[in-house]
């Protein structure tokens, strides 16, 4: 049995024309430490199994498994960080970081619990500012508060979705960097919906086509072979990282489509 | 604790290092939170004082002061004017400078009263210490009896309160406290229900038709069953005591026709969370408690706070009819008796007391936007 395991996984909505199906027979399973990444079209339903996963939505078909246990319902053994940084406004980067410390360390001193805190803000580079507020932070700063917080509740899996498509492109390397460092430190399960190419193959180990839907599924999965830690410009120095890319954009621009009529 | 991920890659703005920065006046920084505590009157001031575009600011405080005052000389007139054909065989329309005597006598009656309670309580107080001399010279002859005869005159004597006139400040002030009441009441009842209504839809559709039928009912329709309600469960407390009956009744009255804007503005702020708040909660199984603590009731702040300013602005504009209606010794009671009186001048105090309503509702209005700017939070854009 896998470490994470998505078991003939399907996301079924009902309209009035009749059963809508997103997402059908999803299968996919991932080791301990694997860093697996999600790509497809927009709409085509990636998000949709990130969220099943979260619990954040409910699951029509299937089932999936998490450290031998089943997934019921969400809770803080997923941390997931979402396109927005969803903060909550109100409080500053540490206390919003410290509602979910308190949430998992319960047992815990306050001592301890603000080490926890203090320590992964100070990782993601926010010990200058982690008590401003969202309002005063940039976007790349907010979605730095969002991966801290996911990572400081240690959880049994991160679930990424587009964590980094609101952000221009520069900030976005920075905070592939600063994921990829924490990551480097903790080796979690992850999981990361994306529909950027490049990133994907910087960050994966594995990389999951997912066909257009309606009725999405598993198209295809590629395996990304560079050792870790890796340096963003020495693996675009190799020809083996324009061959990924070729691989995937040629599955996204003509195989997504018609894999969806042969599973169809 | 060091970043290691800042050093290879520094964050994205260099706040952490900037130097401390010494005090400096900053105009722009004081004009904006003299706008944000609701007295943006003199935010140009503050400007000025830091010489940020002089001239511009002259012109802004001369246009803020002479408009508002051209306006108040133009009402003066039209006053001046209906004083002069406003009139019935009785009585008419006091002029501004009948009504301005008519304030000048209300600040020496009230200043009079002042002075004549204190001289009451400054003789009981000379009573009671010649009283006490005579009692401790008793005890000290060994008259024993004498001496407590003289001491249950003595707490007989310290138990008297003065019974003068109410004067209008004193009904200010009741009118003031009658609404503290009444609102707290109104906001205690109408958070917590529309939190409810908010959170659950069953309960806000088993609750919006009594809402929708209550929320449009006069204060005079209400008077008649709040007052069962506060004579069946109040006991009249004696005439010295401050919380009487009336004040109950008229705080009743004020509690039912101002908690219902709090109640459908809670309602609609807690129903239109932000989804991805609530999905922070849903991931981190926030308990219920925490939920309404921490992300329920913090995002909904702004809209509890618009609905609680209409309802002071209601009660403020109830509490009149209601002190009425209840003999309250409020505003409203104080407008009654001068209308009962019927003469020009007691016109002329009902003029006043219609500015101090006036006035006291609007630093009512401003207190609570104050709190509401406070509590309103930066939403987020990316």
């Amino acid at each position: 049995m896998a470490y994470f395991e998505c078991i003939h996984l399907g996301k079924t909505y009902k309209t009035p024309q009749g059963d809508a199906v997103i997402v059908e027979d999803f299968n996919l399973k991932i080791e301990q430490g694997e860093f697996v990444c999600i790509i497809g079209h927009s709409g085509c339903g990636k998000s949709t199994v990130l969220s099943m996963v979260a619990g954040l939505n409910e699951i029509s078909q299937g089932t999936v498994v998490l450290g031998e246990r089943e997934i019921n319902g969400a809770g803080p053994d997923r941390g997931v960080v979402f396109q927005a940084p969803c903060l909550l406004p109100w409080m500053t980067a540490y206390e919003n970081v410290m509602l979910g410390v308190d949430q998992v360390y319960y047992h815990a001193t306050k001592e301890e619990r603000r080490q926890v805190a203090t320590y992964y803000l100070a990782m993601v580079g926010l010990a200058g500012s982690m008590h401003k507020h969202p309002g005063e932070l940039s976007g790349g700063m907010r979605q730095r508060v969002g991966l801290a917080r996911a990572f400081a509740l240690s959880p049994k899996m991160l679930l990424l979705d587009e964590p980094f498509g609101m952000l221009d492109k520069l900030t976005k390397f920075d905070l592939q960097q600063v994921l990829l460092d924490l990551w480097n430190r903790e080796r979690l399960t992850a999981m990361m919906v994306t529909h950027d190419v490049d990133e994907a193959i910087y960050l994966a180990d594995r990389i999951v086509m997912m066909t257009n839907g309606p009725a999405a599924g598993i198209g295809d999965i590629l395996s990304i072979k560079f050792e870790r830690p890796r340096d963003r410009a020495e693996i675009m120095d190799t020809s083996q990282f324009y061959d990924y890319r070729d691989y995937l954009i040629d599955f996204l621009e003509n195989r997504a489509a018609s894999a969806a009529l042969e599973v169809a | 604790m060091s970043t290691t991920t800042a050093d290879t890659h520094p964050p994205a703005t260099p706040n952490a290092i900037t130097p401390a920065k010494k005090w400096s006046y900053n105009p722009n920084k004081v004009a904006h939170t003299l706008e944000k505590l609701g007295l943006g009157y003199f935010s140009p001031f503050a400007r000025l004082a830091g010489r940020d575009e002089p001239a511009k600011q002259i012109r802004t405080i001369a246009q803020n002061t002479f408009l508002p005052l051209l306006a108040f000389a133009i009402f003066l007139f039209g006053w001046q004017l209906c004083s002069g054909t406003v009139a019935t065989d009785s009585q008419k329309i006091p002029s501004p400078g009948e009504t301005w005597d008519a304030w000048n006598g209300m600040l020496a009656f009230s200043a009079a009263e002042k002075a004549k309670e204190a001289a009451y309580y400054q003789s009981l107080e000379e009573r009671v210490a010649r009283f006490s001399a005579m009692a401790s010279e008793a005890r000290a002859a060994g008259n024993t009896g004498r001496a407590e005869t003289i001491e249950r005159r003595i707490a007989k004597e310290e138990a008297k309160v003065y019974q003068g006139t109410t004067t209008f400040f004193d009904q200010i002030g009741i009118s003031i406290l009658t609404i503290s009441v009444g609102f707290l009441i109104a906001t205690l009842i109408a958070v917590p229900l529309g939190i409810l209504c908010g959170l659950s839809p069953l309960v806000n559709t088993a609750l919006n038709p009594l809402i929708q039928l209550f929320k449009p009912v006069s204060p005079l329709a209400w008077f008649p069953i709040v007052f069962v309600f506060t004579t069946w469960g109040i006991d009249q407390p004696p005439a010295s005591s401050i919380w009487q009956r009336a004040l109950f009744t008229s705080a009743g009255v004020v509690t039912l026709c101002s908690l219902w804007p709090t109640l459908v503005n809670t309602a609609v702020g807690v129903a239109s969370i932000d989804k991805d708040h609530l999905n922070v909660a849903k991931a981190l199984k926030l308990g219920w408690l925490k939920r309404i603590w921490k992300i329920i009731l913090p995002a909904s702040l702004p809209l509890i706070f618009t609905g609680l300013r209409v309802s002071i602005g209601v009660g403020w504009m109830v509490l009149v009819a209601a002190d009425m209606m209840a003999q309250n010794q409020g505003l409203g009671k104080f407008v009654w008796d001068m209308y009962q009186n019927g003469d020009t001048a007691s016109t002329a105090q009902i003029i006043i007391a219609v500015f101090f309503i006036g006035g006291i509702g609007f630093l009512l209005d401003r207190i609570m936007l104050v709190f509401q700017r406070l509590v309103t939070f930066e939403e987020q854009t990316i």
